[in-house]
């Protein structure tokens, strides 16, 4: 064992770059492709419940290995690619979608500064990184030189620009009461004596509910996933991709949606304190477990929209996004102000 | 050479390469893309001078937002290039003429900072804060007015902006999707309540 941590403080210190490179392939990646796997299994099985079905069940113990035979026979299915299309854009489109989803999982902490990157400023790195992610969309769709691609890569630029807007405000609000851009700051400035009473849930309760629909809106989830629409457009902008990259375009859109179940509880829901009182002993303390329950709860949820509600039609969508959330915000904004001037909320108290 | 050095170089290096495609490639769209790279690759540099915030910000605003509508309607308006570049040995002298009066001011600029040497410390390191909490207690106190007012120009911008593109087509079959939504079900669907009828008995009829 020793020798492992001599090995490491070796390469830390003689190759920070490289070490930093191969522990954020390790430590993050690693773990969230399992968890895309795992979480995609959960989807199939819990919206087969809510249709009384069963779910995958054949494939491993209760159907877990399902996703990954999936995963293999994407990988080894041909690739096609569409005539006329712009080859080298076609398979750099899967890719500039992933690598901003995965770069944003350097700042995400799991613990009181427990990341890879405690950047001062790592919640404007983590909305730069996901507002980079629509490249992908948009680039597949252009590249694919197909109609249908086409129309669903400019409902998602449309779509995830209005949404930004909203989603940048409720952080606004967030910032105001926390007094900081570093995620494990904000979750520290929620801690207090009443548990889940302190948590920025309450003072910012709209802003809470505008954050995860504009997450579930930003990341093209049912019932908002205008760029992919079905009984429309087909598949929208990935209609024309197959085999590795299509199950990369996959990957991103799960591990996106696992970044907005771990980003809701750390800016609203005090990440991993405890909502118990810390005085209550063992129950009051913070820990991992707490965020990925609440995590957990999140990721649920996103499945029980998209199997309880029809899909939003693309106007309508618009106006939610520009006549009811951004006006909300812009007025919580200032109430979030007036909390933290009045001191009526005080971080970390 | 130090390893932010070299990082250095390779970040300018592709900034420059990556605005000369913008301005070289045939395509409207790559050109886009090639800006996108020009920006993100500026603000690497950024981050290399301890400039977070802006860095950060820059990829923000300038690649998550403004640059997909540029590419938004680079796409959607399918550019003919081909007029485009026809009068560009025309257009070149002038075009050579303002690089020229750029580069002298540049150099003029930069000149004139070697000259008031040392340079300034960085105040945010002399303030003990970080970068971004320098910047927004020097911009909300310090250049408070001066912020707002270029705040409020924005806004007019913006307001300007758009009763310019704003028009009422006569004889459209416009939607309005807060009317939709809030509709209820009673002004739609009406519920009568009716006795279930039986059908009368058939008559018996005797089969020849």
């Amino acid at each position: 064992m020793n020798y492992i941590i001599d090995a490491y403080q070796f390469c830390a210190s003689h190759f920070p770059t490289l070490t930093m490179a191969i522990g954020l392939l390790l430590f993050p990646l690693l773990p969230v492709i399992i968890a895309v796997a795992m979480y995609v299994w959960w989807e199939r099985k819990v919206i087969g419940w809510m249709h009384v079905r069963v779910g995958p069940n054949k494939i491993g113990p209760f159907g877990l290995l399902q996703t990954f035979a999936d995963v293999f026979k994407l990988l080894l299915k041909e690739v096609v690619y569409p005539a006329r299309a712009n080859k080298a854009l076609f398979v750099l489109a899967p890719l500039w979608a992933l690598v901003p989803a995965f770069a944003a999982w350097a700042v995400v902490p799991i613990g009181s500064h427990v990341a890879w990157s405690d950047a001062n400023a790592g919640l404007l790195f983590l909305l730069a990184m996901t507002s980079m992610g629509v490249y992908g969309i948009i680039i597949a769709g252009w590249a694919s030189n197909s109609r249908y691609a086409m129309l669903g890569a400019m409902r998602s630029a449309a779509q995830v620009v209005s949404y930004e807007i909203a989603m940048g405000f409720s952080l606004v609000s967030v910032l105001i009461l926390a007094g900081s851009l570093n995620l494990s700051d904000i979750v520290n400035a929620q801690a207090g004596s009443k548990g889940a009473l302190d948590w920025f849930f309450l003072p910012l309760l709209p802003m809470f509910v505008i954050y995860f629909v504009s997450g579930i809106a930003e990341t093209n989830r049912l019932p908002f996933d205008m760029a992919e629409g079905e009984s429309e457009i087909v598949a929208g902008f990935h209609v024309e991709y197959s085999g590795a990259p299509f199950a990369v375009f996959f990957l991103t859109e799960y591990a996106n949606m696992i970044l907005v179940s771990f980003m809701v509880p750390l800016l609203f829901l005090g990440g991993w304190l405890s909502p118990f009182p810390v005085s209550w002993g063992w129950i009051g303390a913070p820990g991992w477990w707490w965020l990925f329950a609440k995590m957990f709860v999140f990721a649920t949820a996103y499945l029980w929209l998209r199997a309880t509600f029809p899909r939003y039609r693309y106007d309508q969508i618009m106006r939610l996004g520009w006549k009811v959330f951004i006006p909300i915000t812009l007025a919580w904004v200032f109430v979030a102000g007036c909390m933290k001037y009045f001191g009526w909320v005080v971080a970390g108290a | 050479m130090t390893f932010p050095l070299i990082s250095f170089y390779v970040f300018a290096a592709i900034t420059t390469l990556a605005a000369l495609a913008v301005i070289t490639v045939r395509s409207p769209v790559h050109a886009a893309l090639c800006l996108v790279l020009t920006f993100f690759s500026a603000a690497c540099t950024w981050l290399l001078a301890d400039a977070e915030f802006l860095a950060i910000v820059l990829v923000l605003v300038y690649v998550g937002a403004v640059m997909v509508l540029f590419l938004f309607v680079v796409m959607m308006l399918d550019v003919d290039i081909d007029p485009l570049r026809e009068g560009f040995i025309k257009a070149l002298p002038v075009g050579l003429l303002v690089a020229v009066v750029m580069l002298v001011e540049m150099l003029t600029l930069i000149g004139v900072r070697a000259l008031q040497l040392p340079a300034p410390g960085d105040p945010a390191l002399a303030a003990g804060m970080s970068n971004t909490q320098w910047l927004a207690m020097a911009l909300f106190s310090q250049y408070l007015l001066p912020f707002e007012i270029a705040a409020l120009i924005l806004t007019v911008a913006i307001v300007a902006a758009i009763p310019l593109t704003l028009r009422r087509r006569q004889g459209v079959r416009m939607q309005d999707p807060a009317r939709q939504v809030r509709v209820q079900p009673g002004e739609r669907l009406r519920i009568v309540k009716m006795v279930a009828e039986k059908p009368a008995p058939q008559p018996e009829t005797s089969s020849p």
